[in-house]
């Protein structure tokens, strides 16, 4: 015991020996926090910046002024003006002929390809389209924008360097001397890119557009959102207010929390073997896809639910039993109106994160290359993220930029939802 | 010293009972009696030799004040009890003697606490030689997730008071010894702190905080959590480390104030009312208000 | 548009039973509600339920069978000399009809008997169509008779109302119990028609995978062409480099932030976690293989070290970016639930903050923090398109980060996208890799919920 009261000098002494390493090592040990913090922040940003300063461009597209002469003898020799002879006819021929006036010393045949390229073979459909719209234009003469090859897109935007060795590059010297003259005409203007928003997948990056996928995305959530939301709401319910305590009860929901944490392509698999082999049921159908990503968003649905409706104090349950209500109506009047908020904002994030599902829908085959807008639930479409994976595939310069375009209007849509899905918890937040 | 004896005789305990039932009127008279000059502290607040010395200690939560104006020597080697009704700021004054506060965000302190002369408030103080040499003992046990061994070394481990394992073992079983554990335990060293008993725990938990050497032992409610037996025990143990330690202790319970201190201070609403040897304060008090709680009209 | 006509007529149906259903308890109570057993809406409801249920049903029987039916009576109908090709020529034939019906293409006027088989396909449908219609409009007024003819003042229709519902919320909530059945099902199926054609042991410990090899004819099976080994050994290594930046940034983060950081900081830091794990993968794998693969590429060459474009080390870093908040929240959670009288007592022993927490706090959390690291590499094990943008293809069986390997994953998608026979080899093998997925991943994953569990319960 007095051991202990003559060494009492000694350990503070010892206690403040020991503080310089210690206020050391938490500074180290504090810094550290700070880095992973500042780290994971620098990743976001990292991110954004380069989806967002590689994919703003694809908004816009370069467009050329042509002086297209609708010259009926290449359109309409006959005259008749028949619907069939006006969609068939040579179109590209009257933006040859218009480029050919552009650059008359262009003669040989191998330098009129490489002038022709220059102009996007979207191009001769835009003019078929304004034909077909008004005949009348044949045999008149008009200053028309028409978008441009995708290589003389990435070469105006500034994508393509132009010092680059020749052999290296897309384009020819004498192309970039053509355009640089077109430039100095004024021919050449970056407008905004329609074509983006309206014109489903294609071959050439400056007809692709993101509205098929943008359809299927929303056809498949739909069929999502049909699924999941009444039986995700249903199970939370019974699980909720109703089930009694038990080993059936038990086994429900470990089988819930697990399916949360099953990775998303065992959900592709399912719906390949069960939907798509078993059921035939067709491939690349948003129907198929809508099932498969209702099945992986069940459980987040459920868990959700279960927690909003955790939230209403028993209290209110009691008050609705204590005046004589059946359970079933002291849920439904009392219970859900408090809960359906939370509820809600549950829906919207296994919506969001539905929207931002690829793997499963590899798997049921919606990523074929379709070029036609789906129109109903059984048509065969992609959806945005597959579409997103598949432009980053895409061998093409320019899909680069597109694809973080893409990305950048998906990213748009999430966050939107789970804006929403703020809002909503904080505007019913309740404190009980 | 026989009147002393008598308040703690369980008897008494059926005695307050009965005043518990007049407590909610008396809590409205004593309210409206108390004026503001009556809430200068009444007896002796310092001592010749004080160990803490506070002058004018004020305590904020927010801007809601917790303490005010309190005035308090700790003495070498005592006992100094703490009583007075729940929310009377007895517990945050100990928080305040060795900067448990600092955990609460919206807490601040204004007046002097000076212990070794300096102000244990100032901003060149560091808090972890300050709580080396000022320990505290929680109300409810709080071992470590660890095992017995672990709970006690953690400690000396941490300010690096030993040198070998061999000093280390020597300052567990050491600190094990004084707190009567080691019997019980020293067979099951290695098992988690949380598997003893609540008396164990806390007697643990007053182990581990001996076992860094400190100065001034702060007990807030250490007996709240136990049982008699167990209390009785960790009551027979203050009165033994008290030989080498300054120890205050919160207390609901006035009997065991009156048992384990030697002086004890009343405080009522964030006031200090009265301070004075255990024995004037359960006998003579001076105080209108202390004399109130003690005798069980409320509290 | 004719399904979504026949739901509309069916729930018109069900509008005018309510309504009928309540007149005829107003009638019965005559004019006395008090008389009635239950609200006059609930007889309304069980009209409606007794005139919609059992239509319903059969309605969704006939959209699962009508197009097996119908297909079946058309090959009837059809010549000998197309009956007798075999299943796959059919299939194609089949499969124009139907196209032909439904107008994506013009029937060639060279085979009338397909042009006739369509026809009569159309015909059938159609018959089919007015059929169902006529069945759902008279079981639905069927239905609503019987139950209309059955409202009396005793009868409990709130009570059967309200079990047809509980009954329907029953049926909901054991989806989650199909749910896995029908993966462990439909994984198992295939995954056993797989080992039946190479055994089960050569997949699980052949060191060689090169599944493009094995379509051509008399290698199917052939030894070793199914290794699994490379997979799980390019999964494991990526995982691992996803778990070392993912762990220590994660949990510094959620200890940070819960520890120290002032509330501003974690009022601006906690919406940056979230977004990054809102981010959809496919985001990260595009971000893997534009930017950081070839970033880690950049740094190998000043460093004198071949580091390939498809490299493990770029996978394996973006996906640790993307599991850096699914770690920090996991964490963020269990570090919360350590009580603060363990802190006090730490700190009332003089100990420092960062004692404090690696000490005490740390050691207290750990089960949980351990169980949030389980759920983490399951993750990472099961995360997809990460790996398929960023990871190679060729199955290299190495533990160099620098060099391309290919995950169980990557396989699976690769093995499945893209039109092919769903009974070779090669199709089935990816459900064999789906069932070692879903098997380790629902390890990992009740290990890590029973353990997460009895945490929360130590502290509750």
């Amino acid at each position: 015991m007095n051991k202990l009261a003559s060494s009492r000098p000694k350990t503070i002494d010892q206690v403040k020996a020991s503080l310089p390493k210690r206020h050391l090592s938490e500074k180290v040990f504090r810094s550290i926090g700070l880095i992973s913090i500042i780290i994971s922040l620098m990743f976001l940003f990292v991110l954004f910046y380069t989806i967002v300063s590689k994919g703003y461009t694809a908004f816009q597209q370069t467009f050329i002024q042509l002086e297209v002469n609708f010259d009926e003898r290449l359109l309409d020799p006959e005259g008749t003006r028949h619907r069939d002879a006006l969609s068939t006819a040579d179109y590209g021929g009257l933006i040859k002929a218009s480029l050919s006036k552009l650059f008359p010393e262009v003669t040989t045949r191998n330098e009129k390809r490489l002038l022709y390229s220059l102009v996007s073979t979207g191009a001769a459909y835009q003019l078929r389209e304004r034909v077909m719209d008004n005949p009348a234009l044949i045999g008149q003469t008009q200053q028309v924008w028409v978008p441009v090859d995708d290589e003389v897109d990435m070469l105006i935007k500034g994508h393509t360097l132009r010092d680059v060795p020749e052999a290296e590059r897309r384009l020819r010297d004498v192309q970039i001397a053509w355009l640089d003259q077109l430039e100095a005409k004024e021919k050449l203007a970056l407008k905004f890119n329609t074509a983006f928003f309206i014109n489903g997948d294609s071959r050439e990056p400056e007809l692709a557009g993101i509205w098929g996928a943008l359809m299927g995305s929303i056809y498949t959530l739909i069929v999502t959102l049909i699924l999941s939301f009444p039986i995700g709401f249903a199970t939370a319910v019974y699980l909720e207010e109703f089930a009694p305590k038990n080993k059936w009860i038990d086994l429900i929901e470990v089988n819930i929390n697990n399916l949360a944490a099953v990775p998303s392509i065992i959900f592709g698999l399912l719906g390949l073997a069960v939907f798509i082999n078993f059921m035939s049921f067709p491939r690349s159908a948003p129907l198929v896809g809508g099932l498969v990503l209702a099945f992986m968003t069940l459980p987040t649905i459920i868990i959700a639910s279960r927690g909003a409706l955790k939230s209403v104090p028993p209290s209110i349950r009691e008050a609705a039993l204590g005046v004589g209500a059946s359970t079933m109506q002291a849920v439904y009047f009392h219970v859900l109106p408090l809960a359906i908020p939370g509820m809600l904002t549950g829906v919207i994030i296994g919506m969001a994160r539905a929207l931002g599902e690829t793997a499963p829908l590899l798997m049921i085959g919606m990523v074929a290359f379709i070029v036609d807008i789906p129109s109903n639930i059984l048509d065969p479409a992609t959806a945005l993220p597959v579409q997103i994976f598949l432009w980053a595939d895409s061998p093409e310069r320019a899909f680069v930029e597109r694809t973080s375009a893409a990305i950048i209007v998906l990213l748009g849509f999430l966050f939107v939802m789970n804006a929403l899905a703020i809002i909503l918890r904080k505007k019913f937040e309740h404190r009980w | 010293m026989t009147d002393i004896a008598k308040i703690a005789q369980p008897s008494n305990q059926i005695e307050r009972r009965k005043g518990d039932r007049r407590k909610h009127t008396r809590i409205h008279l004593s309210r409206a009696t108390v004026s503001r000059d009556n809430r200068r502290t009444v007896g002796e607040a310092t001592v010749s030799d004080p160990r803490i010395h506070c002058t004018d200690v004020n305590v904020f939560y927010g801007d809601k004040p917790a303490l005010r104006n309190v005035t308090l020597d700790i003495g070498c080697q005592e006992i100094i009890a703490m009583i007075g009704p729940s929310g009377c700021g007895k517990s945050t004054f100990l928080r305040c003697l060795n900067r448990m506060n600092d955990t609460i965000e919206c807490c601040r302190v204004t007046g002097s606490i000076m212990i070794d002369g300096q102000d244990i408030n100032d901003k060149s103080i560091d808090v972890v030689p300050l709580r080396a040499k000022i320990g505290m003992v929680f109300q409810k046990p709080n071992p470590f997730p660890k095992s017995v061994y672990e709970n006690i070394a953690f400690g000396p481990r941490i300010h690096g008071l030993a040198k070998d394992k061999v000093e280390l073992d020597e300052i567990v079983v050491t600190s094990l010894k004084r707190t009567g554990l080691w019997e019980e335990v020293k067979d099951r060293l290695d098992q988690p702190g949380t598997s003893l008993s609540g008396g164990q725990q806390q007697r643990l938990c007053i182990a581990r905080t001996i076992a860094v050497n400190p100065e001034v032992i702060l007990m807030d409610e250490p007996c709240s959590a136990l049982d008699p037996i167990a209390t009785t025990k960790i009551e027979e143990l203050m009165d033994q480390l008290c030989t080498d330690y300054s120890i205050v202790i919160v207390t609901h319970s006035m009997q065991q104030a009156a048992r384990v201190s030697h002086r004890t201070a009343y405080f009522h609403l964030g006031d200090l009312i009265e301070v004075g040897t255990t024995e004037q304060i359960f006998t003579k008090p001076v105080h209108q208000l202390t004399e109130d709680y003690i005798t069980g009209r409320f509290g | 548009m004719h399904t979504l006509t026949l739901v509309l007529i069916l729930l018109l149906l069900m509008i005018a039973s309510f309504y009928f259903g309540r007149q005829r308890a107003l009638v019965v109570s005559s004019g006395n509600i008090r008389m009635l057993n239950s609200l006059p809406g609930y007889y309304g409801y069980y009209t409606a339920l007794w005139c919609g249920i059992p239509a319903f049903i059969i309605f969704i029987f006939w959209q699962f069978s009508e197009s097996a039916i119908i297909t079946n009576l058309v090959i009837a109908g059809l010549p000998e000399d197309i009956t007798s090709l075999s299943r796959q020529q059919l299939n194609l034939i089949i499969n124009e009809i139907r196209n032909i019906v439904s107008g994506n293409m013009v029937a060639d006027m060279t085979r009338p008997e397909i042009a006739a088989a369509a026809d009569h396909y159309r015909d059938l449908q159609t018959i089919s169509d007015i059929a169902l219609l006529v069945v759902i409009i008279a079981l639905g007024l069927t239905g609503a008779t019987y139950a209309l003819s059955h409202i009396d003042q005793q009868q409990r229709a709130r009570n059967k109302v309200e079990n047809t519902i509980l009954v329907f919320l029953i049926v909901c909530s054991t989806i989650a119990i199909f749910t896995t059945v029908g993966i462990v099902l439909s994984v198992l199926f295939e995954a056993i028609r797989f080992f039946q054609s190479v055994p089960f042991t050569d997949f699980l410990f052949g060191l060689e995978w090169s599944p493009q090899t094995a379509i051509r004819p008399g290698q199917v099976g052939a030894s070793g062409a199914f290794g699994a080994v490379p997979l799980f050994v390019g999964t494991m290594l990526i995982s691992l480099i996803a778990m070392m930046v993912a762990v220590p940034i994660g949990l510094m983060s959620a200890i940070y932030l819960s520890e120290y950081a002032s509330s501003r900081l974690r009022a601006l830091s906690k919406p940056v976690l979230e977004i990054l794990a809102g981010i959809p993968t496919v985001v990260y794998g595009f971000f893997a293989a534009l930017m950081v693969a070839p970033f880690f590429q950049g740094w190998g060459e000043l460093l004198g070290l071949d580091i390939s474009s498809e490299s493990a080390l770029a996978a394996g870093v973006v996906m640790g970016i993307m599991i850096i908040p699914f770690v920090s929240s996991l964490s963020d959670d269990v570090i919360y639930a350590v009580p603060q009288s363990l802190r006090d007592g730490a700190y009332s022993l003089g100990a420092t903050q960062s004692e404090t927490i690696r000490k005490v706090v740390i050691p207290a959390a750990l089960p949980g923090i351990v169980a949030g690291i389980l759920l983490a590499v399951s993750r990472a094990i099961g995360e997809t398109m990460i790996v398929v943008m960023a990871a190679g293809l060729a199955a290299n069986l190495t533990t160099n980060p620098l060099e391309s390997v290919t995950t169980v994953t990557v396989q699976i998608v690769t093995l499945l996208v893209g039109d092919q026979e769903f009974d070779s080899p090669k199709t089935l093998a990816a459900f064999a890799l789906g069932l070692v997925l879903f098997v380790v991943t629902l390890i990992l994953n009740v290990i890590a919920l029973y353990v997460v569990k009895k945490y929360r319960e130590q502290y509750e």
